[in-house]
């Protein structure tokens, strides 16, 4: 436990020297978490790889998380990896739909994929990307899957043609997955339940 | 001498045209549908572009749309050559946000069932490099051992790839104590099929040929890509999770972290087959171990692990637990974490958001192979069009796990 108090005194330590551009830490299941500005990520990241006692040297991932009902609805999240410090951080930025991130292909080349896919699958953009283009997805395809918005079976299905001899897309016809609702009536449902619309608001729920 | 030099006639240089070809998305050496676009000067490779997403099947997707016991089948279709330990690293995440703790034969199991999957992922990727560059036995004996692998995997769980045997908790049931000493006689005979395997491959001229001064990683570049796993071993920097991040019963164990020298594709080889070895030794210690710790194999929280088939039949509360635990599932609490295990490739690690709800609501799987893959372009800039299948070969990807 030791290891997460002296990380911990390194966070501290990190948004004080970041001046500003680190809001501050957050500590849980034994994992640190920065928060920080999205327009200066690069100089954050830089920070935390040439810091002596920090050494992040390795970008283990970058990934995007939505939250729609927010304003800036995106997450970029980037763990990181000390070798020689043997301790790991998790930094994390906010942004929306139309505001670019800056690239961190400058401080760790391996951002280009990530980077990539985080575009391709929830339409984050990042500000000079050498080759920004979509990476998973089919060629040709529209939207991006991961948001929540996007439905889970997709808009269009393909199949194999034996009269035009290829491949065609079409909407999908196949049956909609049955998106259960696990909320227990008893503790989280805030709709009215069926057979309750009578009863007065507020009533027993 | 050097007028006559001068005095040539000036012959006006041709311009030549790029050739760019497409290697894959069916090609033998592809390892799986991996399209290379391919910039070549000659025979010289230029500029790499791979195209990767032809397996994408949204995994990530997918999993928001279902529990957590739901989603662990999904993790063996990921890298589906060694499938229990991406099983091993989702669990430990989910582990760690209900703050459940396993049993420690269960932590046996892990481990030994971890290590079955690290040698059944070396014997495929080594013997199949070896194949890349024009070696046709090397499979055929290393397939061979696979499918005994296989069947322990099969006497385990009950299927030779899609386990679904690490659950959130332990392990799905206890191993029979047959299949212990079964594991343990074959893990006594296998140091005898390296070395065969060896004897084929590691003072074969044209394996060597196509391998060594391959695909050179320096320590810099390990780093700066992302590397993990025999990438940046091979490279001589000592770093393996098992040692410097120990998870389940990994600080116990009597095992050494190969090195390389050169950081070529040799090397690498020659680190995946020493950890085959040093993987024989986990096994040996695990069986002992298993011997000698008796005990339940899952943990006995109720609220997560579903009860026993025999113990519903009895108990009301046992029956409740089950249709709970197996329609609606359990509920981790809010929070994100990140659980990172040594799989063969690499570091293999699950990044968890969870909104409080049965269903995680982001899991974003970071794959080994994805950062290798990615620096294909680099690896291969200068090489010949041969050495590209070679660097692939070493690369060890598998694209259940990068394209998800």
């Amino acid at each position: 436990m030791s290891s997460l108090e002296s990380l911990e005194k390194l966070a501290d330590g990190l948004v004080t020297k970041a001046k500003g551009a680190i809001d501050g830490y957050s500590v849980a299941f034994g994992e640190v978490t920065l928060n920080a500005h999205a327009d200066r990520i690069v100089e954050v990241l830089t920070l935390l790889r040439d810091q002596k006692d920090a050494q992040f040297q390795q970008l283990v991932d970058l990934c995007g998380v939505d939250y729609p009902e927010r304003a800036q609805r995106f997450d970029v999240v980037y763990h990181l990896l000390s070798l020689t410090r043997n301790h790991r951080i998790r930094v994390k930025v906010r942004t929306d739909e139309d505001t670019a991130v800056p690239s961190v292909t400058g401080v760790y080349p391996c951002a280009d994929w990530y980077e990539r896919e985080a575009f391709d699958m929830y339409g984050i953009f990042f500000s000079g990307h050498p080759d920004l283009r979509r990476i998973l997805t089919d060629y040709g395809f529209h939207g991006h899957p991961l948001r929540k918005d996007f439905p889970m079976s997709g808009y269009v299905e393909l199949r194999y043609d034996d009269e035009l001899k290829r491949v065609v897309y079409e909407p999908v016809k196949s049956v909609e997955f049955r998106n259960w609702d696990f909320m227990s009536p008893w503790e989280g449902a805030d709709y009215v339940l069926p057979g309750d619309e009578k009863a007065p608001a507020g009533g027993a729920k | 001498m050097a007028d006559d030099a001068a005095n040539l006639p000036v012959v006006p240089e041709t311009p030549v045209r790029k050739f760019n070809i497409n290697f894959g998305p069916q090609h033998p050496a592809a390892h799986g549908v991996l399209r290379l676009v391919l910039e070549l000067d000659g025979e010289i490779v230029e500029r790499v572009d791979p195209h990767i997403g032809l397996l994408h099947r949204g995994t990530e997707k997918l999993m928001e749309y279902r529990t957590y016991l739901q989603n662990v089948p999904y993790f063996d279709r990921l890298d589906y050559v060694a499938p229990m330990n991406q099983e091993h690293a989702f669990c430990l995440a989910i582990e760690k946000l209900l703050g459940v703790d396993v049993p420690r034969r269960g932590s046996i199991i892990r481990v030994l069932y971890s290590e079955i999957g690290r040698v059944l992922n070396h014997l495929l990727n080594v013997t199949t490099q070896a194949m890349d560059v024009g070696a046709l036995t090397p499979p055929l004996w290393g397939f061979e051992e696979r499918e005994k692998l296989m069947v322990f995997y099969e006497r385990a769980c009950g299927a030779r790839l899609h386990a679904n045997y690490f659950r959130p908790g332990g392990v799905h049931q206890d191993l029979p104590p047959e299949l212990i000493e079964d594991i343990d006689t074959w893990a006594k005979h296998f140091p005898k099929v390296c070395d065969d395997i060896e004897s084929l491959i590691t003072g074969n001229r044209i394996f060597k040929q196509r391998n060594v001064d391959i695909g050179v990683v320096t320590r810099e570049e390990a780093l700066n890509w992302g590397f993990s796993g025999v990438m940046v071993r091979g490279s001589g920097i000592a770093w393996d999770l098992r040692r410097n991040q120990p998870y389940e019963i990994y600080n116990e164990l009597d095992f050494d972290i190969p090195l390389g020298l050169n950081g070529d594709c040799y090397d690498r080889y020659l680190c995946r087959m020493q950890e085959m070895r040093e993987s024989t030794k986990i096994i040996r210690q695990c069986v002992e171990l298993l011997r000698q710790t008796p005990g339940p194999v899952m943990s006995q929280d109720n609220k997560v692990v579903p009860p026993k088939r025999g113990e519903m039949k009895r108990s009301m509360e046992a029956l409740i637990h089950h249709f709970k635990l197996y329609t609606e599932g359990f509920k981790t609490p809010e929070g994100d974490v990140y659980a990172a295990v040594e799989a063969p490739k690499g570091e293999f690690g699950v990044y968890l958001v969870s909104d409080g709800s049965n269903r995680p609501y982001r899991c974003k799987i970071r794959a080994p192979g994805y950062p290798h893959l990615a620096a294909m372009d680099w690896l291969s800039k200068g090489h010949m069009l041969a050495d590209v299948s070679a660097i692939i070969g070493s690369l060890d990807v598998v694209f259940g796990e990068i394209d998800r």
